[in-house]
């Protein structure tokens, strides 16, 4: 594209009036995207966002690129049909904890182990918004909704260590109100090809206010976040004297100023062939461990619908022109004279 | 051509009696290889020049318990010296290869017609199986009025392969070869084809291929040195319009059809479907043929398949899925997201016996109303419903065209009755095929501000595909605004979009073809049918109408919407009658919107119609003995 060095904030910004609530994660997601999207050398016209139902999957509607709002929790199907034969586009899919975990779960599975080359942004905000405030499959147990007024009795499930369980090739975390991070994540993601999948906790100050704030109050965040360097050892706190240690399968929070303890620290490895490291930190949950930040897996392998198209190319080199009498004379004819 | 040339003179006192048509049923065990030995005698009386007609019949069971009931199954073939529409009514000649296959088989068996049985499979188990009491074969009540041919056929098949080599349980395993060598001698057959394919299917494994032509060939040997029968029958060519041709079932043909249409219009197929009874087929045929350039996608589940199918259709491609009534129960939403965004795609329903599983591998045609009215809200979409094996290549053809011509889902209706029966297809030069033209906007347009929900004079909305510079625009399942496509909640802007929608489809009136009728039609009695039973009804009709009836045909192609000419038809006739296999669903719809009384014959046995039921409703109609 050489009309990339061109591109600036303002061509990805759609003229429609934005309905999100006073406050919510969305708009920081969003003004992050409109940020990057510039950057990445795609011209408007050649992308596409797809999202299912709910708060986050009116983003298509807030950029000038293509889109499709779809139907609740179906993005990723949309997105398959566009990719395997539009494979030049770059394709977005817009999901959050309800749709792409609950109605949308078996599409999400399925898109991420086929590893087509989209990105999946999850918004989770633990919570059910456009339908006001019911849990969702990340509400932790307990939680008290209008759905749950005696609490959920729900086993929460953990998204990236959903994706690490489908092989997924780019797994990362980020949060709505640090715009550098956030920036970056969505450039990591777009750079790796094959499915990114991305988890970006969001606050919904209706219905759920708060529930992240040990991870973004600027005073305790250190103790509760740990931010991934690709080689750089697990270490966080304030003072920077904890880590994250490896003890037999288990991970465990080690202080840095005893020599024996600090054996055991970790090294992050984000291109390690095998999932189960990255499984092991996506594992780390509030408020018995600090949570990752940043990415926790990539590790590239062939994209689905390269494999799709170079099946047909195959075919055709193969089998020869592509006739139409050669396919319907194909098995057993005979002549009726006239 | 005939091998029979060759042997029959040999034998003085076997006779030859000519025949206009002919019926054989073959029934086994789902392992016995009963559609192998349709499929070959159907192709082999194709090839001598018959018009043929087909009716598979098997268990939804891929092996049910060995020769139990649940596990029968048959094919049955109709050859004939003239045009015929359907694989016939009762059977002439019924080979039965256990007694469960007798049970349930004897009963379609017409009075003198020949039964041919493997008296080996008659043991005591094989009749535990079957639930008799007493063997039937010396019941002079179940076999007197047949023609009766038993013989030993597990044992003389087993003598006859010894020499290939292959194991005692494989050589019981070609005694459908045998069967087959059996009616081959009866009508003449040429064996030739059937020993080509022989060599082509098993080739492979010399010694099962010889097997299985030494037990063909036995077959026919018996058949020549036995009592039953003394006679050949002799079915001549038809007279088929001149040109090549081939078999074809229902969905091969559906296939055929769609690689054509992609062509024709430039375009690349993309099949999005996920396995299910019986339309797999066509994903198994789309995925064989990748050299057209055809992308298939095995979704996970019916309603990936088809939103993935919807993602194509933004994208440009020609994006079809299909599925049977449980599938299309789940595509419901997905679809009527597609007629909101207004994009061409089409849904093929190859109906099933219903509700919920029912009778997974049985046709019924009670999915109409759920095609016409199944989504939620006002989701009008056309609806084409296919009349029979060969015509399934032309009506996805023509679907597709009016999805692009005016920019809408199309859902196109088969039942398990087309899809597996075969027909002999006149092969088209790929010229004749109709031209598909296809117009997208172009950057260029954008200068006027372009406005994804404008539409043209048929109502149709701009094609515009991602990756078009100036005409980005978001689509969505939310009511949108007139013209803009912007989301948009206002009371007169939903019930604006409402009637437009509503509008494009029946506006496609004035695009199909006229109505037409067959038989008279200044007639009494009208009978109007569609999709699947147009055989049946149609031979139905004409031998009323050779009879004397003044009784004509109309056979709906397009069920939404309706061609503008029925409203007339429908009031000329001062009786009408709708065959259908549900409850009344064309019946219902034909009486609400024209307000015409209209009888039904209704039947949901998971069976086609025979041509003898629709025809004796007809004379009762005509004769004022009955109405419902």
């Amino acid at each position: 594209m050489n009309r990339a060095a061109d591109f600036k904030p303002a061509d990805f910004a759609s003229d429609q009036e934005i309905r999100w609530c006073p406050g919510c994660g969305d708009y920081s997601v969003l003004a992050q995207m409109k940020k990057v999207l510039p950057t990445l050398g795609i011209a408007p016209e050649n992308t596409v966002f797809i999202s299912g139902i709910g708060c986050s999957s009116r983003f298509p509607y807030y950029l000038n690129t293509y889109g499709i709002h779809g139907i609740h929790g179906r993005a990723p199907a949309l997105a398959t049909g566009l990719k395997m034969t539009r494979p030049e586009l770059s394709v977005w899919v817009i999901t959050g904890d309800g749709d792409g975990l609950s109605i949308g779960g078996n599409h999400l599975i399925h898109a991420i182990r086929r590893n087509l080359d989209i990105n999946i942004l999850l918004f989770n905000n633990q919570i059910y918004g456009l339908t006001k405030g019911q849990y969702s499959p990340t509400s932790p147990p307990g939680q008290i909704s209008r759905s749950t007024p005696y609490g959920s009795l729900d086993q929460p499930l953990n998204p990236l260590a959903l994706a690490l369980g489908c092989d997924a090739g780019f797994v990362a975390r980020s949060v709505d109100v640090w715009p550098q991070h956030l920036a970056e994540v969505l450039k990591r993601a777009h750079r790796h090809r094959g499915t990114a999948f991305v988890e970006i906790y969001q606050n919904c100050n209706i219905y759920n206010d708060g529930v992240f704030a040990w991870a973004t109050d600027r005073k305790t965040r250190a103790n509760h976040v740990l931010e991934l360097q690709h080689g750089k050892p697990l270490i966080f706190g304030e003072h920077q004297d904890q880590g994250i240690g490896l003890d037999g399968l288990q991970a465990r929070r080690i202080r840095l100023d005893d020599d024996h303890e600090r054996e055991a620290l970790l090294v992050h490895d984000e291109h390690a062939p095998d999932p189960i490291l990255a499984l092991l930190l996506a594992r780390l949950r509030h408020p018995e461990f600090p949570e990752m930040f940043g990415v926790l897996r990539d590790v590239e392998r062939p994209a689905y619908e390269e494999l799709a198209v170079e099946q047909i190319q195959q075919a055709q080199t193969t089998g020869g022109p592509a006739v139409l009498e050669k396919l319907f004379t194909g098995g057993d004819t005979w002549e009726v004279p006239a | 051509m005939s091998s029979a040339s060759a042997t029959a003179g040999a034998t003085p006192s076997i006779s030859v009696q000519e025949l206009e048509s002919v019926v054989v049923r073959f029934a086994g065990d789902s392992g016995d290889g009963m559609q192998l030995a349709g499929t070959q005698l159907t192709n082999t009386s194709a090839l001598g020049g018959n018009d043929v007609a087909t009716f598979p019949d098997y268990p939804a069971e891929i092996r049910a318990p060995l020769g139990t009931l649940a596990g029968v199954s048959g094919f049955q073939v109709r050859f004939a010296s003239r045009d015929i529409l359907t694989p016939g009514d009762q059977v002439d000649t019924l080979v039965a290869m256990n007694p469960a296959a007798l049970k349930s088989n004897i009963g379609d068996l017409k009075t003198g017609g020949i039964l041919i049985t493997d008296s080996d499979a008659f043991d005591s188990k094989g009749l535990k199986l079957a639930h008799y009491a007493h063997n039937p074969l010396e019941d002079n009540a179940v076999v007197s009025s047949f023609q009766h041919l038993n013989a030993p056929i597990t044992r003389l098949t087993r003598e006859a392969v010894a020499d290939s080599g292959i194991g005692r349980k494989l050589a019981a395993r070609c005694r459908n070869f045998f069967a087959m060598g059996l009616v081959y001698w009866i009508y003449e057959r040429d064996l030739e084809p059937t020993v080509r394919f022989i060599e082509r299917r098993f080739g492979k494994d010399q010694a099962v291929a010889e097997a299985d032509t030494l037990a063909l060939k036995a077959g026919w040997n018996f058949a020549e040195t036995s009592e039953i029968p003394r006679r050949h029958y002799r079915v001549p060519p038809a007279p088929l319009a001149a040109g090549r041709y081939r078999n074809l079932t229902g969905n091969q043909a559906l296939a055929y059809g769609l690689i054509s249409a992609a062509h024709r219009c430039g375009k690349q197929l993309f099949y999005g479907s996920y396995p299910i009874t019986p339309a797999s087929d066509i994903l198994h045929e789309l995925s064989a043929h990748k050299e057209f350039g055809v992308m298939t996608f095995q979704a996970e589940d019916e309603i990936a398949a088809m939103t993935s199918v919807i993602g194509a259709a933004y994208g440009g491609a020609m994006a079809v899925t299909a599925s049977a009534g449980p599938g299309i129960s789940l595509k419901l939403e997905a679809m009527g997201l597609a007629v909101m965004l207004e994009l061409p795609l089409l849904v093929l329903n190859i109906q099933r016996g219903g509700p919920s599983t029912g009778l997974p591998t049985k046709p019924e045609q009670a999915d109409l109303l759920q095609a016409l009215f199944g989504r939620s809200g006002e989701a009008p979409l056309p609806v084409l419903a296919a009349a029979s094996p060969a015509d399934c290549f032309e009506i996805v053809q023509e679907a597709w065209q009016l999805a692009v011509r005016f920019m809408t889902p199309v859902m196109v209706l088969s039942d398990a009755f087309v899809a597996s029966g075969a027909e002999p297809w006149r092969i088209p030069s790929a010229d004749d095929l109709p031209p598909i033209d296809i117009e997208h906007p172009t950057a260029a347009e954008a200068k006027g501000g372009f406005q994804p929900y404008q539409r043209n004079q048929l109502l149709a909305r701009p094609w515009a595909l991602p990756g078009t510079a100036g005409l980005m625009h978001r689509i969505g399942g939310l009511e949108k605004q007139v013209d803009t496509g912007n989301v948009n909640y206002s009371p007169d802007n939903h019930a604006a979009m409402t009637e437009l929608r509503a509008n494009k489809i029946a506006g496609i009136a004035g695009h199909i073809p006229a109505q037409t009728l067959q038989g008279d039609p200044q007639g009494e009695l009208l009978v109007v049918s569609w999709g699947g039973t147009y055989g049946a009804t149609a031979e139905a009709v004409r031998h009323c109408v050779r009879a004397g009836a003044k009784v004509a045909l109309c056979h709906l192609r397009h069920l939404n919407p309706l061609p503008a000419n029925l409203a007339g038809i429908l009031a000329r006739f001062p009786q009408i009658l709708v065959p259908e296999l549900n409850n009344g669903q064309l019946q219902r719809l034909l009486r609400d919107r024209f307000l015409v009384e209209a009888h039904g014959l209704h039947k949901v046995q998971g069976r086609p119609f025979s041509s003898r039921e629709i025809a004796v409703r007809i004379h009762a109609l005509l004769s004022g003995r009955t109405s419902s």
